[in-house]
């Protein structure tokens, strides 16, 4: 008798809170014992390594689909990040942009060397490497690249396409720096180059004093040694760089005194300014965010309560606050940020929504902890030459929700 | 009474503790329900008796391989060795045409390497090393560590000299009888070398506005 008079109750609360839609519904068919209570599930094998539910196979990373290569060595994936909870990203999900495919490097023959103006040249085993004190820390990790195919119209439709070449990770390694003072640095060593073992012997040259604060060497993401296409067996990371001057598949650190201006950093990764010029050595991503739930492509469920959520970072710190509109930019709402808040980190935002159904222009805009405000695509046409490749796209994105509550991209409209 | 008072005290004194061990976020630090919590803090990495060092000498001689990098505006790096205009049109042809095109024109896979020099000012700006590249030595880097794609790494230096010669004459920028090796080459007067400027951001000038923004 109690027990009736609860699940009346309960089914009295409900349709109060739901206009009666599911008190109507229970009347009709009832929840069936689904046959996956009834049978024993897959027992556990002796090993594997486990993947996610067949369910999921959508959720994967994608080629552009905008700029497409005519070959695909030198090309780029996209991480899912309208899939993404949270702020880490999986090891499979994780973007990939290679300039020559990805090798399979042997840890057993691999060597890491120091060299150029240091005291003692050296060379560095796997095994040795790991010997040393680890450090583990969360970072973003962003191509330049991320966003140039959507400046002034719409050309990309998911999240995937637009912001995609953007991923959470737990890195582990060692700091350059104990690596670097154990070679003995020359006092007039300024610069160092760091060069990948794969096929594009890919280089940057990197400031000794970045070099010193925070760059890691790595060999391991996420709780597991390196991914082949993330840099297996062991790569640098420069937190809240470019990405591209976090080199894979690292083989080689030279320290000279001043910068090698490769190709990598002069005819490529450089913006075009105004007059022709070019912008070199701009490596730090500046804070940016991006709406990944509402976004471009999605089909709104009806109108009623929706999270508003998204990704907030910055090379330049920590995210401070995110504000989000409804509106196209006229009117802001402060949105909540989710902890861990890290330096140089993906953080999350969250702000609850009550659609009611007419058309909507959401977009995010986020500070971060020196005070700067992520900017307009107009902001950016005001300072830069938005002319072909541009690398650099920090703008805000707007998706816009028409009345039957399909998302669309609307970069340079709103 | 006294028992009491006393108990008051311990009280305030464990109170004391347990707040120090919250703030520093120590081990000691536990959830309301008494369930221990951890530390919130990175752990300080012990410290070693003596550092420790795991790195094995290596000679500058056994790096000769792998040390491929030229500094280009100077062409520190540069090796012994030169090619000419024509004999980089035949190894051109030979090893980068299937993929770059008759006379570096662009093909089935890449664009155009030849012309562009004044297009930045306009839109689209055509990307080319003659266009581009601030310094000429960038060639000789950049052909020797990544091509040809399929074969990169495999070239002689006079391989690599030859093919830069012959891109450089396609651009105008040296003439039919030009020879590149490490003293001519990074005299090669290139078009956009006062091209760049050092990064200046942040640049973008955006405020904070809440509300009637637009």
């Amino acid at each position: 008798m109690a027990k009736n008079s609860s699940r009346r109750d309960f089914l009295r609360r409900t349709a109060a809170l739901t206009g009666g839609a599911v008190a109507a519904s229970a009347g009709a068919v009832p929840l069936p014992v689904p046959p996956s209570a009834q049978e024993p599930g897959r027992p556990i094998p002796e090993a594997m390594y486990g993947l996610p539910s067949k369910y999921e196979a959508h959720v994967a990373r994608r080629r552009s689909d905008v700029l497409k290569n005519r070959q695909n060595w030198s090309d780029w994936s996209m991480t899912p990040l309208q899939h993404q909870p949270g702020i880490i990203t999986p090891n499979g999900l994780i973007f990939e942009r290679h300039h020559a495919g990805t090798p399979d490097i042997d840890p057993k023959t691999h060597r890491l060397v120091i060299h150029g103006m240091v005291r003692q040249p050296l060379q560095f085993a796997m095994d040795d490497l790991v010997r040393y004190p680890s450090v583990s820390r969360f970072y973003f990790h962003e191509c330049s690249g991320n966003g140039l195919t959507d400046w002034l119209k719409p050309a990309s439709t998911t999240v995937q396409q637009t912001h995609g070449l953007l991923s959470g990770v737990l890195w582990t390694g060692v700091p350059a720096s104990i690596l670097l003072e154990e070679a003995g640095i020359d006092p007039r060593g300024k610069w160092v180059l760091f060069e990948g073992a794969d096929a594009s012997a890919h280089a940057r040259s990197i400031p000794m004093e970045k070099v010193l604060d925070d760059v890691l060497i790595v060999y391991a993401m996420n709780g597991e040694r390196l991914r082949p296409e993330n840099g297996y067996p062991v790569r640098v990371v420069i937190p809240g760089w470019e990405g591209n001057v976090s080199v894979k598949w690292l083989r080689r650190i030279k320290v000279g005194d001043q910068p090698w201006h490769l190709r990598s950093e002069t005819a490529r990764y450089t913006d075009p300014m105004p007059e022709g010029k070019w912008r070199q050595f701009s490596m730090v991503m500046e804070c940016k965010s991006v709406i990944t739930s509402p976004s471009g492509g999605q089909q709104l469920k009806g109108p009623g309560f929706h999270e508003i959520t998204g990704l907030a970072w910055s090379g330049a710190g920590k995210i401070r606050a995110v504000d989000v509109s409804v509106d196209g930019g006229r009117n802001w709402r402060e949105a909540m940020l989710e902890e861990p808040i890290m330096d140089k980190c993906l953080t999350r935002f969250k702000v609850g929504w009550n659609w009611d159904g007419t058309p909507a222009v959401l977009m995010s805009r986020a500070l971060d902890s020196t005070g700067y405000v992520q900017p307009s695509v107009q902001d950016m046409q005001k300072v830069r030459a938005i002319v072909g490749f541009v690398q650099h796209h920090n703008a805000i994105q707007p998706w816009t929700v028409n009345a039957k509550g399909e998302v669309r991209n609307a970069i340079g409209q709103a | 009474m006294r028992s009491a008072k006393r108990k008051l005290i311990f009280v305030l004194i464990i109170s004391a503790l347990w707040g120090c061990a919250n703030m520093d976020g120590g081990i000691g630090a536990k959830s309301s329900t008494g369930i221990p919590l951890g530390g919130t803090r990175p752990h300080a990495v012990q410290p070693l008796p003596d550092k420790p060092r795991f790195g094995q000498p290596v000679s500058e001689g056994e790096l000769a391989a792998w040390n491929i990098d030229i500094r280009t505006p100077d062409g520190l790096g540069l090796p012994a060795g030169q090619g000419s205009v024509a004999e980089g049109k035949k190894i051109y042809e030979a090893k980068c045409g299937a993929c770059h095109g008759a006379d570096a024109k662009g093909g089935s896979v890449y664009g155009t390497m030849v012309g562009g020099i004044g297009s930045f000012t306009g839109s689209p700006r055509v990307l080319t090393p003659g266009s581009m590249y601030p310094y000429a030595p960038i060639l000789f880097d950049y052909i020797r560590r990544s091509m040809p794609m399929d074969r990169p790494q495999t070239m002689t230096a006079n391989e690599v000299y030859a093919v830069s010669a012959y891109l450089l004459n396609l651009n105008g920028l040296v003439p039919a009888d030009a020879v590149m090796d490490a003293q001519s080459m990074p005299k090669v007067q290139m078009p956009n070398r006062n091209g760049f400027i050092l990064d200046d951001r942040p640049d973008t000038k955006a405020v904070r506005c809440m509300t009637s923004c637009k």
